[in-house]
């Protein structure tokens, strides 16, 4: 039974700079990196030493709380570099790759008559498995652990989010392979949800079901989806995959060989010509955006504006990016900012004039717009926020670290990206999203 | 604005870490960025923010008072005139109305930003932490719920009294529990009873002789004689409920400053309620809370203070001023959209009850509120355990 879901709270950004639907090749990338921090809660253990040689699909490390996971090189080169943090905390692992690359070898696999465990077993061996993430907490699911369903959002509903079914077009029995392998992962069903209208292939997807959503952003977030699906209760795990990666598990299983190119869009205002860029996962970003964006003090997001991360000229694309924002800096103080009608910036609320030009696109910089404060103004969360969830009183609750609160207010039920509206809408500046993180590392520590 | 721009760049060293006036840092940011919106951007979270902030909130409840305010000014020169008996006639003698009114308000304003603003900077400066703009509103809405008559160093006092105790004490803005600007006025309230109720409070009288008939009463006490005829500051009375009616909604009745004029308040209103800052759901309960008590007491029926028409109960007194401006403050309001409907409801509903039930009280609306405020944390408490509830049942069905 597919579900239609309205969702009625939330809104849509609308910036200047979305990509068109047109694809360039970027330069192969002389370097690229893999970088543990996307995935939060790893504790990588190296494999391998600088200068070891590697292909496309060589474990680089592993996980040291559960070793069948591994991540691999993208590429085929040699490990350049680890770059460590504070406490020696490897940040990044930087390979040089080859200017040939090496082929990867490999056979098609059948996945029809696998069990379960078969199928995992070829995703961890592939390096494929961090693309599952699990909820409660947004981390990289655990093999053992059975979900109750798994989901998939269709659409990308934040601002300038790439169109999925152009995203993945040509990889239509990809994606449909990687369903497949992951509907063997559940008892429960394989959602796949796409904006309500779409007629795309993905609404077509077979082997699982497929939900309609309407409305406004975070409607196109998978968090929000399985809040009105499937909700999460206390001790249920659902899986969720974005969707390129189930196009990019549908080739491996297809192919057995390392892959790991992929589509990503080029967006922002300050992209010359916003389009579609066929790249790799890991890849240096200069290969990407240099030559491409205007002159100026620019800020290059791997991902959206509201959870995308901040990227400097010399870093990498992370490994679930499926964007890159190009937008200004905004390090210009403003005279009685405060009370000028301020016609070019956006507002949520109707304290500016943004809401009487809803057509309008804004070219919006990375100003913070006032200063941090404490919490003042009520309401505005609960505005953008479509799900049953106190926003203001769980985040109160993680403040104080009141652990039970927590869970009754439904901590299991949030990522940081499903409130970054939230973030974005606060009159007090609330850093919203890195406070939810907090919470869900308590959780997780506390609860399990 | 580039000469202000270098004269803070030149300034800033003396204030930062090592400098000679390091310890007035606050003070010295807080006029920093209240003269330009700071080049601050995000590091972690979302890249971009919304344009609004605390600042420009708060300054849009200020000029959402201006109405009021400006109303209030004529207002206290024509109660003036009209109890001496000259321009005795509504558009007689504008200009020596307002500007009669204008000396008489602008110190009291004057008085509670200056006190007020300079226990913040105060507290900002001794507690090191940064000027917030809470007291913006609280400063202009003190003196709107004064007696015009209240002599300046009670209006001082107030103020010290509602930002110390009513706000710093639990953390400075965003953290106090009642209302500033009604615990200022509660503490005059009951600390010098007989400078702010009464009858020689609300218009100004001392230069010269009042015409015979003056009471000095306003609508509220005369509603505890006789809910039907009513007369004003020159002694004639309104030929019919509905002249008095209308004479509260336009505001030209004596009262405090700002609250006479309902339809000032609604202007205000309604550009809370635009902007988006003012809670819709906390007014519009409100209204229904007011309304409802009063046509209860109307059948119930036993006093004339109950027989008042329920749309002059609510146009009377502070009851619009404390909807719009009072009950909307989201910080001592209820916080849940569920409870502010409960929380405006009963805050109106209190307010009048208050007022009638106990006329030694001329105005319950305050104390509505205040309870209400007291009671909001509440309120929302068990607004909350039901969304818990809700989660640990479904979790259990589920299960």
């Amino acid at each position: 039974m597919s579900k239609n879901v309205k969702i009625r709270k939330g809104a849509n950004i609308k910036l200047v700079g979305e990509a068109v639907e047109k694809t360039v090749d970027s330069q192969m990338p002389s370097s690229f990196s893999i970088k543990p921090t996307d995935f939060h809660g790893t504790v990588p253990k190296m494999l391998l030493k600088e200068g070891a040689e590697v292909k496309a699909g060589t474990p680089i490390f592993q996980d040291k709380s559960n070793e069948r996971i591994k991540y691999v090189s993208p590429v085929s080169g040699e490990i350049a570099e680890i770059v460590r943090g504070a406490k020696r905390r490897i940040l990044e692992v930087r390979i040089l790759a080859d200017k040939e690359q090496k082929p990867s070898e490999g056979t098609p696999f059948d996945t029809s008559g696998m069990e379960r465990a078969q199928v995992c077993d070829i995703l961890l061996a592939g390096g494929l498995w961090p693309f599952i993430k699990r909820r409660p907490y947004d981390v990289v699911a655990d093999p053992t652990e059975a979900p109750k369903s798994i989901f998939v959002s269709g659409f990308d509903s934040a601002p300038l989010g790439a169109n999925i079914a152009y995203l993945l077009e040509g990889r239509e029995a990809d994606f449909q392979k990687g369903i497949d392998a992951l509907a063997k992962m559940t008892a429960g069903k394989v959602h796949v949800n796409v904006s309500s209208g779409d007629s795309s292939f993905i609404s077509k997807t077979k082997n699982a079901q497929v939900n309609s959503i309407s409305g406004p952003h975070p409607a196109g977030n998978v968090g929000i989806q399985i809040h009105h699906i499937d909700t999460i209760n206390k001790g249920d795990v659902v899986w969720t995959v974005d969707a390129q990666a189930v196009a990019m598990i549908g080739r491996y299983i297809s192919t057995g060989k390392a892959d790991f190119s992929r589509k990503i869009a080029l967006v922002g205002s300050e992209v010359n010509d916003p389009v579609y860029v066929n790249t790799w996962t890991g890849a240096s970003i200069s290969s990407i955006v240099s030559g491409k964006t205007t002159d100026g003090d620019n800020r290059i997001i791997g991902g959206n504006v509201l959870t995308g991360e901040q990227l400097l000229q010399d870093g990498y694309l992370g490994y679930y990016s499926n964007m890159v924002t190009v937008i200004p800096e905004g390090k210009e103080s403003q005279f009685v900012g405060w009370i000028q009608p301020n016609f070019h910036k956006f507002s949520l609320s109707h304290s500016y004039f943004s809401w009487l030009m809803p057509g309008k696109k804004y070219r919006l910089n990375t100003n913070l717009n006032g200063e941090g404060r404490a919490f003042v103004m009520s309401g505005q969360y609960e505005d953008v926020l479509p799900m049953d969830v106190y926003p203001v009183h769980l985040l109160k609750a993680i403040m104080t670290n009141d652990i039970e609160k927590m869970e009754g207010l439904g901590i299991y039920e949030v990522a940081p990206e499903d409130l970054a509206l939230c973030e974005y809408a606060c009159t007090s500046k609330t850093e919203v999203q890195s406070w939810i993180r907090k919470g869900l590392d308590i959780a997780m520590e506390e609860l399990g | 604005m580039k000469i202000i721009k270098n004269l803070f760049d030149s300034l800033r060293p003396s204030f930062e870490e090592g400098g000679k006036f390091e310890r007035y840092y606050t003070a010295f940011e807080a006029m920093e960025t209240f003269a330009f919106v700071p080049d601050h951007v995000t590091h972690n979270g979302t890249h971009i923010k919304d344009a609004i902030d605390l600042k420009r909130t708060m300054f849009l409840v200020v000029i959402a008072t201006i109405p009021a305010l400006l109303f209030g000014m004529w207002n206290t020169g024509h109660q003036h005139f009209l109890a001496l008996g000259q321009f005795a006639d509504l558009g007689d003698g504008m200009m020596e109305k307002f500007i009669f009114g204008a000396i008489k308000v602008l110190p009291i304003v004057v008085v509670s930003y200056a006190v007020g603003l300079g226990v913040e900077f105060g507290m900002a400066v001794y507690k090191r932490h940064s000027v917030e703009e809470g007291f913006l509103v609280s400063g202009m809405l003190i003196p709107l719920i004064m007696p015009v008559e209240v002599p300046l160093w009670m209006v001082a006092v107030a103020t010290i009294f509602a930002v110390v105790i009513g706000k710093e004490v639990f953390g400075g803005t965003g953290m106090n529990i009642l209302n500033p600007a009604l615990t200022a006025r509660a503490f005059l309230f009951f600390a010098y009873p007989t400078k702010m109720s009464g009858n020689s409070v609300w218009v100004n009288t001392t230069e010269g002789t009042p015409v015979d008939g003056y009471t000095g009463e306003t609508l509220l006490a005369q509603s505890i004689n006789s809910s039907s005829s009513y007369i004003d500051q020159a002694g004639t009375a309104y030929s019919s409920v509905n002249d008095t009616i209308y004479a509260a909604f336009m505001g030209w009745i004596p009262g405090s400053i700002g609250e006479t004029s309902t339809f000032a308040i609604l202007i205000g209103a309604a550009i809370l309620l635009i902007t988006g800052i003012g809670s819709w759901r906390i007014m519009l309960s409100f209204l229904l809370g007011g309304l409802a008590m009063s046509l209860l007491f109307n059948l119930w029926d036993v006093n004339e203070f109950m027989r008042v028409d329920p749309i002059l109960q609510i146009c009377m007194g502070g009851f619009m001023f404390g909807m719009v401006f009072m009950a909307t403050d989201p910080v001592s309001a209820a916080q849940t959209n569920m409870g502010k409907w409960i929380y405006g409801f009963l805050a109106g509903f209190l307010g009048i009850m208050i007022r009638v039930f106990n006329p030694a009280y001329p105005e319950g609306v305050m104390m509505g509120i205040l309870f209400m405020n007291v009671m909001a944390p509440l309120i929302d408490h068990y607004v909350i355990e039901a969304n818990i509830k809700r989660r640990t049942k479904r979790a259990a069905l589920a299960a």
